[in-house]
């Protein structure tokens, strides 16, 4: 009943265009957004910041950029923790090594070095698919692993291998409170998933979709295979690097490479497949659902009062996931985000289903 | 001389086992399409099991003898890989027929996942040795041709020779049974197979309990060269670079892969190693594998990929 689309005529291409052309979504949006920006620092607990909700936005903004990459352009890749370790080093050092670098433009730059090295690992897609591929990203996760652990003037020569961030602030506003993090973590993500709603909504996101579904026939229509999965590896490096740089900086704070291994890029993986391929939701959903899991199988036996311990906990999560990723491709490979889709069409002609 | 040649042995040595688990790669993709990157938690699973059971058996039935206890656990493990492979085909790859290779990839990584858990819930999550009698110490070879002779691991030159046994045993069931006809007959082409009354179902089945009698053999050796615990599914990440130089689709590509990457391997961190800082054996077998694929896509003795419109 209250969900319904009927009489809201649209009258220009701009209202045509818009990204939730129905006002319900936009009114819904809004209050997520009040709710999210307003409601939850006021009153949520530094726990629920630190342990769920900065994780959540950060991976989900890793997901959103593996997405693009997976998703739309049809391109896979098991070295997302890789690049997300390129963004995190690169900003390091510039950071540290150039007086008075602000917070934004070491991540901004951060992004970029990890788009060089995205595009890198991406020039053996022109030629290679698939399984290929896959072993290709591999390799970068390898490389880089090694790279940041071995060689000392990535992590400024520290003996310890780890290295460390501290007095992060944007505009000389600190970001040491949980709050503050959240708050930024969260401006960072809307402003890259509304950057990337547009993205895959534009003239290169079709490209790229054009390209994921049959490489061929795009060619053939006169999409330049190059190009595209070019911009694909660029744009989902940078969002990855971005998501990198926070995740080290702003939620860890000291890190070291195995921080970015590689369970990190099969996590995210998990994230796209069972949030959605191809869909920006998906990501949010993906890591909300991976980010939720594992903390409640760690707290429910214990409701009902059977004790686990964390290492039958740990196989248990990596058994349902295991199990949910099979579930998901089989049953809805479009993950998450489709159910979601799903619901909203029902409840488009609820309650009168024909 | 005598170094180089003892690193080169070395590098040999693993590269035999590196082999073993490219084979189980190969025969999937052979057979099904399937890149199984479940390959290294099924090693881990089936070493697992031949570890545990091997404790076990002897303890429920109320014997003592070390050999018959490794009979009965590589029984008993072989079975298990055998209802594994059933369960999988059952309730995953069947449901899963024709879509696409990067969805079926993604099925098996979820699988890997999945068999990661089930092994440590089931079986533990410590450190287990297997111990099949494999002799420990080294040999020392040609002493009166160099000085000092040559070390080799005795348990390396078992393994490599259990190897080579394996995959000979695997080209002939391959080339003179009737079965391993049917298989070549799927891989060639899956619905001319299924039309002369091939059933697709039970081939799958036979592939992949193949593939789990090789991760068996390749986690035994392993296993008992560097006891059974998590680490060993990751040896089985070292075996992708090996499938892709060889190519997905060839047994041979398989050993010689495996043979290019362990001697790479073992030379490049000896004599690069110094220039680098040390450890690049983690990484160079694949940074190896990607140049070599910008060269020739298809691997050494991969089939051509050819794209028409």
């Amino acid at each position: 009943m209250l969900y319904r689309e009927n009489g809201q005529f649209k009258t220009s291409y701009a209202a045509d265009q818009q990204i939730f052309p129905i006002l319900q979504d936009r009114v819904a949006i809004g209050v997520l957004l009040a709710i999210a920006f307003v409601v939850v620092p006021m009153f949520g607990s530094d726990y629920l910041f630190r342990a769920i909700l900065i994780p959540f936005l950060i991976l989900a903004l890793a997901a959103l950029g593996l997405n693009i990459l997976v998703g739309y352009c049809g391109q896979i890749s098991l070295g997302t923790g890789a690049f997300m370790a390129v963004g995190a080093y690169a900003a390091y050092n510039f950071l540290v090594r150039i007086d008075g670098m602000p917070l934004i433009a070491a991540m901004l730059l951060g992004g970029l070095c990890a788009t060089v090295i995205g595009v890198l690992f991406g020039i053996p897609s022109l030629r290679i698919k698939g399984l290929y591929l896959a072993v290709a990203t591999l390799a970068a996760q390898f490389f880089t692993d090694w790279a940041f652990l071995r060689i000392g003037w990535f992590t400024n020569n520290s003996t310890s291998g780890s290295v460390s961030v501290a007095g992060l602030n944007v505009f000389g506003l600190p970001i040491e409170s949980a709050v503050a993090k959240y708050l930024f973590c969260l401006a960072v993500v809307c402003v890259f998933a509304l950057g990337a709603k547009n993205l895959v909504r534009s003239a290169i996101g079709r490209q790229w979709m054009a390209i994921r579904d049959m490489d061929v026939a795009a060619a053939v229509i006169g999409i330049r295979p190059m190009y595209a999965k070019l911009t694909a590896f660029a744009v989902s490096s940078f969002i990855v690097g971005v998501a990198g740089v926070l995740w080290a900086f702003v939620h860890l704070g000291a890190w070291e490479p195995a921080a970015f291994s590689i369970d990190r890029s099969f996590q995210l993986l998990f994230m796209v497949i069972i949030g959605g391929l191809g869909s920006i939701m998906g990501a949010f959903f993906g890591a909300a659902f991976i980010i939720v899991l594992p903390i409640l199988l760690d707290q429910v036996p214990q409701w009902f009062g059977i004790p686990l311990s964390t290492a039958t906990t740990s196989h248990l999560v990596h058994m349902i996931f295991g199990a949910l990723i099979v579930f998901f491709l089989i049953v809805e490979p479009h993950g998450l985000a489709r159910l979601w889709s799903i619901g909203k069409q029902k409840l488009r002609l609820w309650p009168f289903p024909h | 001389m005598g170094f180089f040649l003892e690193t080169l042995f070395g590098g040999l040595m693993a590269g035999m086992l590196y082999s073993l688990i490219a084979l189980g790669f190969v025969l999937i993709y052979k057979a099904s399409g399937v890149f199984n990157f479940a390959q290294g938690a099924m090693v881990l699973f089936a070493a697992l099991a031949m570890a545990r059971f091997a404790e076990w058996i002897p303890k429920w039935l109320g014997f003592d003898s070390l050999i018959l206890a490794n009979v009965l656990a590589f029984a008993a493990a072989m079975a298990l890989m055998v209802v594994l492979a059933w369960v999988i085909e059952r309730l995953c790859l069947s449901r899963l027929v024709n879509q696409e290779g990067i969805t079926l990839l993604m099925a098996t990584l979820g699988i890997s996942y999945f068999l990661d858990g089930l092994g440590q819930t089931m079986f533990g999550n410590d450190i287990y040795s297997i111990n099949v009698g494999m002799p420990k110490d080294p040999a020392m070879i040609l002493e009166s041709t160099f000085e000092g002779g040559l070390l080799l691991s005795k348990e390396d030159l078992v393994a490599a020779i259990i190897a080579a046994a394996l995959v000979a045993l695997l080209a002939l069931f391959f080339q003179k049974t009737a079965t391993g006809r049917a298989l070549r007959a799927v891989a060639d082409d899956h619905q001319a197979a299924q039309s002369i009354g091939i059933p697709l179902n039970r081939i799958w089945v036979i592939v992949w309990s193949v593939a789990g009698f090789a991760a068996l053999v390749a986690g035994i050796i392993w296993g008992s060269k560097l006891g059974v615990q998590f680490s060993l599914s990751l040896v089985a990440l070292k075996a992708l670079p090996v499938v892709i130089l060889g190519g997905l689709t060839s047994v041979p590509g398989a050993i010689l892969g495996g043979l290019i990457i362990g001697v790479g391997e073992k030379l490049s961190e000896i004599y690069l190693g110094p220039f680098f800082g040390g450890g690049i054996e983690i990484w160079f077998a694949y940074v190896l594998a990607l140049a070599f694929l910008l060269v020739r896509p298809q691997g050494l003795f991969g089939e051509k990929i050819i794209d028409r419109v």
